[in-house]
């Protein structure tokens, strides 16, 4: 038995590692394209204001250099943050996962917020590069976006529930609800949610779908290590008893 | 062999557990804010926060401008 503030501490720390490497893939797979969407961004602006060169230059609040160090904080405070989530939402949800196997019940977790959490958003709204979004839009895609974190995570809550209904008419059928509850839920969002298409005509599309993948891979490596990690800190047992098993 | 079924790791549930879990839950949510949706207009730090975190918000698939 563990108390809530040993799981929560374990999350914690999980999701700082989790961070900080997913910020390592991000850093490498990420920033090329970052950069190349700035100096895409850049020459646009500097075609558009060659009359007035003079008052172009305003200093930046960070630099591009603190932005690069920036992303490890960004993804290492995610990080914890997520862990944390990730810790609560073992603590309450544990005796619900239907295996005697705390390393399963969290790899179980994971899988299941990441399709919740990363796939169902980005399938809908898949994110930009710097320089593609329009700022008066921020509002409303930012409402859109918590919109699908929160249908993507019943959606899955809806597979896990079919699943289990149809589990008394056999291994096909459990199957099928956990898909049909999943994909229907989404399907069914996806369809009332509005379309959301910023991309200028004008931006490459390999660019595009370059940093959405880094942008994917990030949050993949992120949740990954979470589970993982979290299956890891969870089952560990003291050592002694690890001895009298052996 | 399936693997061995091992005791539940978890504390039973209890009003004094989901009041703790609730507030952690509501600090975690506050740090996801200032990393991905502060623009500096609830927080004194103007964009400051923002722009510093900039690169990880886009990279972590939250809208930006």
């Amino acid at each position: 038995m563990r108390t809530f503030g040993s799981l929560l501490v374990r999350g914690l720390i999980v999701g700082l590692f989790a961070g900080l490497l997913a910020g390592t893939f991000a850093y490498v797979t990420g920033e090329p394209r970052i950069d190349a969407s700035i100096a895409i961004e850049e020459a646009g602006a500097h075609a558009h204001t060659h009359a007035h060169e003079e008052d172009h230059h305003e200093d930046p609040l960070v630099s591009r250099d603190g932005q690069r160090a920036g992303l490890f904080l960004a993804t290492s405070l995610y990080g914890v943050a997520l862990g944390g989530l990730f810790a609560v939402a073992f603590t309450l949800l544990r005796r619900k996962l239907r295996t005697g196997n705390d390393a399963y019940a969290a790899l179980g977790l994971a899988a299941a917020g990441f399709v919740g959490i990363v796939v169902v958003p980005f399938l809908k709204y898949p994110p930009n590069p710097p320089a593609v979004g329009d700022p008066d839009t921020i509002t409303r895609r930012t409402v859109t976006y918590l919109l699908t974190l929160v249908i993507g995570l019943l959606a899955v809550w809806a597979g896990v529930a079919l699943s289990r209904w149809a589990a008394r008419y056999g291994d096909v059928a459990r199957l099928a609800g956990g898909v049909a509850g999943l994909v229907g839920t989404v399907v069914a969002a996806y369809l009332i949610l509005p379309g959301i298409n910023e991309v200028p005509e004008s931006f490459p599309a390999t660019l595009l779908w370059q940093f959405r993948f880094a942008s994917l891979g990030t949050q993949a490596t992120l949740w990954l290590l979470i589970g993982f990690g979290y299956a890891v800190a969870v089952d560990r047992r003291p050592i002694r008893s690890k001895v009298a098993a052996a | 062999m399936a693997a061995p079924a091992r005791s539940v790791a978890v504390p039973a549930l209890s009003p004094k557990l989901l009041s703790v879990a609730l507030l952690s839950v509501g600090l975690m949510l506050l740090l996801a804010y200032l990393v991905g949706f502060d623009q500096g207009a609830v927080s004194q730090s103007g964009m400051f926060l923002h722009e510093l975190m900039h690169d990880g918000r886009h990279l972590l698939g939250v809208p930006c401008h």
